[in-house]
Order: C-alpha cells, then sequence, then structure tokens
C-alpha cells in the first residue's frame, strides 16, 4: 500500500466504500427477501434472483411508458415503478407458493432443484421477450450528477438514491415483522408451527403471504437496481450464490445478522479490488466467509430457537 | 458364487449391466460413426457423476451441488499433463520462454509454476486424479459433518466452492488458462489422442471404467454401509443413538461421490481434448444433479441412463432449438421434482413388473413375440 498518502489512502476508501455501499444495497435488498422466506418456511428460492430482474424489467416497461406521456412523467415515475415492480413480483411469487413451493415444504433439498428450474424458464422468457442485450432505463433528472464531499471524492447520486430505498425497505420490514399483528403471526409460525395452527393461525395462509412478501421486495430490488446498472436476463441471477452466503452468513431467521453480514461482505469486496484484481476480491471475500461458515456453521447471529 | 452375485445385489445387477454393455460397447458402435461415439463417451463422463450422486444424495441424503469441482479438478489434472507433454521445447520453440504451456507465455510467466511440476510424471498424475478431489472433499466433508451441518447449508456452500474455483481458475490465467481452459492437447505419453483408433479404444476404456464404478456403487449399496446409508438419510439420529459415528459415513461417501466424478472428469479431458471452467461452476453442477435426478436418485444403473439421455438430448436440442432447451430443462427439473421423485428408474420399477406379468399372461396363451416391454425393467 505504500506510494499513496494518508489522503488519498482515505480518499481511496472513502470512494470504493461507497461503491462497495452500491453493492451492498444489491446484496441486501436480495438477501432480505430470501431470509424472510428461507427463515420463514426453510425453503430455499434459487429463483430469487429471477424475481429481482423481473421488477428490474417491469421498471425498464414503466419507464419506457413514462416517456412516451413526457418530460413531466420521466421525473415523476419512480415510485411508480417500484409500485409495478413489488405487484408483479408479488403475484408471481403467490402464484408459484400456489402452484409449486407448497406440494415441496417437506423436501427443503426438492424445492432448491425446482426453484432451479423455475429460474431457467423465467430467464429464457425474458431473453425472448426482451432480447439478450442489456436494456437501459431513462433515469430522471434529478438522479444524475454526484455530490463532492472534498474535492476528491464524489459520491453519484443514484448511490445515494438506492442507498435511501435500501434503508426504507429494510425499516418497512423489520416493522412489519415486529411491530405489526401479521408479523406476530409469522414469528409464531416460524418459531413453532404446530403449536402456531393449534393457536388458530392458518399458517398455511401466512406461508403463502411470506413467500409472496419476499418476491415482492425483489422486485423492489430490481426498480432499485435500475438507477446503478442495466438490465439483461441474468441480472438478478448472478447475484444468487453470494446472496445466499449473505443470508447464511448473518444467520438464518436474523434481518439484523443478514443486514451486517451483507455489509461486511460487500464492503471487503469492494475495498480490497481497489488493491488486488476483482476477482481475487471476491475469491478472497467468500472463501474467509465459506471458512468462516464451516467454522461456525449457524452464522453470525443465531436465533435462540429451540429446535 | 452364489454370495458372491448376492453381495452385488443379486443377478439382476448382472443383467442390467451386461445390458447396458451390450448398448455401449456393442450396438453404439455398431450404428454410429465415430464423431457420435466420441460424443457418446463424453455423455458417459458426466455419468460417473450422477452414479455418484446417487450414492451419497439419493441414498446418503447429503446434496452437494457442487460435483463439478471434482469433475473440474480430475480432469484439469489430465490436462494439465496432457498440456505438459505437449509442450516440449520443440514444439514451442517460437515462445519467449520455450518449454512452457503457450497461455502460460502469452500471459508472460517465464517459469513452470510449482504446482505443475508433479504433472510431468504419469504415476503421479494418475494419483493426483484420486488423491487431489478426495483429500478436498474430505476437508470439506470433515470439517462441515462434523458439526453436523446438513442439508440446505451443505448445498449452498458446495456451490458457493464451485464458484470461487470458476472465478479463481478464469483470474488467473497464466497458471490455469483463464476462461478457455486448457485447450490444444494432443498425445498420451507419446500416443495421439486425437485419430479416430485413439477415440475408440478411449471411449471403450471409458465405458470399462464406467461399468466397474456401477459395479462398486452396487457393491457399496448392497453392503452393510448401504443400509446404514439409508436408515442415516431417512433417521439420522436414530442412527447416531446406536453408536454409529454418521459423520464419517457422510465424509466417506461424499469421498467416494467425489472420487467418481474425478474419474469422469479425467475421462472428458481425454475423450474432448481440453477441459474449461465452464465444467466447474454452479450451472454445470447443478447440472448433473439433474441428470442424476431424471435418470433417478436411487438407481446407479437409472442415474447412469439419465446423464446419458439428458445431455444427449441436450445436444440435439438446443442445436435445433436453442430459445426452447432452458425451457425444457427447467419444465424438466420442475416435472421430475414435483411428479417423478425417483425418475425414469422410478417409472420403469413402477410400470416394468405389472407389463411384464400382462406380457407372460399373453404369452402364456398365444405364442411369445418381440414385445419390447420384456426389455424394460433392464433400466
Amino acid at each position: 500500500m505504500s506510494g499513496f498518502t494518508t489522503q488519498e489512502l482515505f480518499a481511496i476508501f472513502a470512494m470504493q466504500g461507497f461503491s462497495g455501499l452500491s453493492l451492498f444495497c444489491v446484496f441486501l435488498l436480495m438477501a432480505l427477501g430470501l431470509a424472510i422466506i428461507f427463515g420463514q418456511m426453510g425453503v430455499i428460492n434459487m429463483a430469487h434472483g429471477e424475481f429481482m430482474t423481473l421488477g428490474a424489467y417491469l421498471t425498464y416497461l414503466v419507464s419506457v411508458q413514462a416517456a412516451t406521456l413526457g418530460e413531466w412523467a420521466l421525473d415523476a415515475y419512480f415510485p411508480v415503478a417500484i409500485a409495478v415492480a413489488f405487484l408483479g413480483a408479488f403475484m408471481l411469487g403467490y402464484l408459484v407458493e400456489r402452484f409449486m413451493i407448497r406440494h415441496l415444504y417437506q423436501r427443503p433439498l426438492d424445492t432448491l432443484l425446482a426453484t432451479w428450474g423455475l429460474g431457467l424458464i423465467l430467464q429464457q422468457l425474458f431473453r425472448s421477450i426482451f432480447g439478450p442485450r442489456e436494456k437501459t432505463v431513462t433515469m430522471p433528472d434529478w438522479l444524475l450528477g454526484s455530490y463532492s464531499a472534498t474535492d476528491m471524492i464524489d459520491i453519484p447520486l443514484n448511490g445515494l438514491f438506492i442507498l435511501a430505498i435500501t434503508i426504507l425497505l429494510s425499516v418497512a420490514l423489520l416493522v412489519l415483522l415486529y411491530r405489526s399483528r401479521w408479523g406476530t403471526k409469522v414469528r409464531a409460525t416460524t418459531q413453532n408451527r404446530t403449536m402456531a395452527n393449534a393457536a388458530g393461525i392458518n399458517t398455511d395462509r401466512v406461508d403463502r403471504l411470506t413467500f409472496a412478501l419476499g418476491c415482492g421486495t425483489a422486485g423492489v430490488a430490481g426498480a432499485a437496481f435500475t438507477t446503478i446498472a442495466s438490465t439483461g436476463p441474468t441480472s438478478g441471477g448472478q447475484y444468487i450464490v453470494d446472496t445466499f452466503l449473505v443470508v447464511v452468513f448473518g444467520g438464518a431467521a436474523s434481518l439484523f445478522g443478514t443486514i451486517v453480514s451483507a455489509f461486511g461482505i460487500a464492503q471487503s469486496q469492494s475495498i480490497l479490488s481497489f488493491f488486488w484484481s476483482g476477482s481475487m476480491a471476491k475469491v478472497f471475500t467468500l472463501l474467509t466467509v465459506v471458512v468462516i461458515l464451516m467454522f461456525r456453521p449457524q452464522g453470525l447471529f443465531a436465533s435462540k430457537v429451540r429446535r | 458364487m452364489k454370495a458372491m452375485i448376492t453381495a452385488f445385489g443379486g443377478r439382476i445387477t448382472f443383467i442390467q449391466l451386461a445390458v447396458i454393455a451390450a448398448l455401449l460397447m456393442v450396438l453404439l458402435p455398431a450404428i454410429t460413426d465415430i464423431y457420435r461415439l466420441n460424443l457418446f463417451g463424453k455423455y458417459l463422463t458426466y455419468a460417473f457423476v450422477a452414479v455418484g450422486l446417487v450414492l451419497c444424495w439419493g441414498h446418503g441424503g447429503i446434496l452437494s451441488l457442487g460435483q463439478g469441482i471434482f469433475f473440474g479438478l480430475g480432469g484439469y489434472c489430465m490436462a494439465m499433463f496432457l498440456k505438459l507433454e505437449a509442450s516440449t521445447p520443440e514444439a514451442t520453440a517460437s515462445q519467449t520462454t520455450p518449454g512452457i504451456p503457450d497461455f502460460m507465455d502469452w500471459n508472460r510467466v517465464t517459469e513452470l509454476p510449482w504446482f505443475w511440476e508433479p504433472f510431468n510424471s504419469f504415476t503421479l498424475t494418475l494419483m493426483a486424479i484420486v488423491v487431489i478431489p478426495a483429500v478436498f472433499a474430505w476437508l470439506i466433508g470433515y470439517a462441515m459433518f462434523k458439526r453436523r451441518v446438513g442439508g440446505v447449508y451443505f448445498a449452498i456452500i458446495t456451490q458457493a466452492i464451485a464458484v470461487i474455483m470458476t472465478i479463481l481458475i478464469v483470474g488467473q490465467q497464466g497458471y490455469t488458462g483463464g476462461i478457455n481452459g486448457i485447450t490444444d492437447l494432443r498425445t498420451l505419453l507419446g500416443w495421439d489422442i486425437r485419430t479416430d483408433s485413439a477415440r475408440t479404444i478411449l471411449y471403450y476404456a471409458c465405458c470399462v471404467a464406467l461399468l466397474l464404478c456401477l459395479l462398486a456403487s452396487r457393491y457399496l449399496l448392497e453392503s452393510r454401509f448401504g443400509r446404514l446409508l439409508i436408515a442415516m438419510r431417512d433417521q439420522e439420529d436414530r442412527v447416531r443413538f446406536s453408536g454409529y459415528d454418521v459423520a464419517n459415513m457422510k465424509v466417506f461417501v461424499f469421498v467416494v461421490a467425489s472420487v467418481f466424478a474425478a474419474i469422469g472428469g479425467a475421462f472428458f479431458t481425454l475423450q474432448v481434448g481440453f477441459m474449461s471452467p465452464t465444467f466447474i461452476g454452479a450451472v454445470a453442477s447443478i447440472e448433473m444433479v439433474v441428470f442424476c435426478a431424471v435418470g433417478g436418485r436411487l438407481s446407479v444403473v437409472g442415474a447412469a441412463v439419465g446423464a446419458f439421455m439428458v445431455s444427449w438430448s441436450k445436444t440435439t436440442l438446443s442445436e435445433t432449438f436453442p430459445q426452447l432447451w432452458p425451457v425444457l430443462l427447467g419444465a424438466l427439473f420442475i416435472a421430475v421434482v414435483m411428479f417423478f421423485p425417483r425418475g425414469l428408474a422410478g417409472l420403469v420399477s413402477d410400470y416394468a413388473p405389472q407389463a411384464l406379468s400382462k406380457w407372460r399372461r399373453q404369452a402364456g396363451r398365444t405364442p411369445p413375440s418381440g414385445d419390447p416391454a420384456a426389455e424394460e425393467p433392464s433400466r
């Protein structure tokens, strides 16, 4: 690390740290939905990345629609796009639970294979509908440009925006799970399904909504994703393995753990990639996570529930 | 003699293997050209992986989404040996540093890296093909099973390791050949492996090795260990409380599966003539699980047939309908998991006995005809 002055090093850390923050947002947005589904039902949703891609494409469609309406629509379309992306992914998730996942609750390894198959089909559908080339969303003016903290540090506005969405979504999910009546039902089902059933909770319904909600979250992730990168058929799928590591590393059924591990993994990848090549940074980070998981399989923050 | 036959699962095993052997080694070479035969040989190398998965996933309940790691390790070991043999100082005289593989020279590596040195020797290479994957699988298995990590966690972590390995190989181009892999392999101990006769011989060698693997798997599954394996899959705690070391059994079966995969990988390199990271990654690894699931996760012969048929249809269909193949593969995944959890072998064993007895009853009344149902249970 010699050859850099302290000030330069600080600037590097700040800017790499910020680009790591964008990666953190993508990881966390995807991992939140995955963590809810995995923590709640023990189901591995390998098609989660495709739900995110779906959200991204829906956002693209809304932006194309907005562009035909005129300048004012382009400035304001984003909230609509987020809603559309959420609803689209939510509904698809609902159907998938209803017709596929429901039959496989006793066989978690099989849901993994079935959802991987679903992911393949969705990917090919995206490719057939939208074409193999990546699509870029027309961004509103207020998202372009950057904020200069010092003369060496430039922070892009879209990065700040995606960070804001991530924080909002995380808070919303935390409130929903820990402060709402529905959240109580979800946590009751997670902790003891039989007792929850006996207490009059319709656990099948809870499962269905939880799965759909997790998928809807992925849709919002997709909408946010469009502000920092363009969308291709495999945009979501390429993050799936990292995101699983994030969830497992954080500890299943612990949203707080998911946040911490997403932050750690994204930051170390991003900061290391400045000093090494990007691939070595990724190899090193993932390998560290895997090795830690071998010694601490329950993850960073294990839930203290007797099973 | 009789005891020996029983140890492998009775007469039916030998009938099945004889039918497979006849199909692979007599019928296929008779009806196809050398180009197709070489392709079939390639599909057979996946069958090694699928058979290993029957042991560790079907019977042991351990789903590994990283069998590509071991397939790749075996394949790369073989490829490194062949590459060194192809890179004689005379053949590489135009390079800055003659005598090292061409891709190293392109990446300005001037010396053969230390981990390539053992692959100058054929004996060491053969040992490496078995030992390296076995040790690696033992490490992964021991670390995880001793801590009672299993199920979904094991699947995710093996998949992550497969991804890490792909990134590593692609990133370290100068030492591994990068995304293109190790290509342009020519001779094995001075014997040109690209000629038609060499390809035919390699195909037969691959068939024989596969049959041996099948036989070994049947033996393992029919033994006491095989019973314990199933008991462990279905009621792990009971087996543990009966005093067995469950972790050791899991590690063992995982190592066996990995060695099978590595042998398959080595044959892949020999027959296809190159090895690349695409056969290691998450997608390749999970496709191997589909081969096994389609053929039947409980039947070694079924899995081998499944690997062969799915990869064959992959080549045929993705050539004619490149758009349709991923959709079909995905649908196959879902259908097998939801409707035929025991795969083709399960369908055959469900319906073949009925068909057979029906045919026998009819045959009692009318003279027997060449009914195809008679051949069905051989799967």
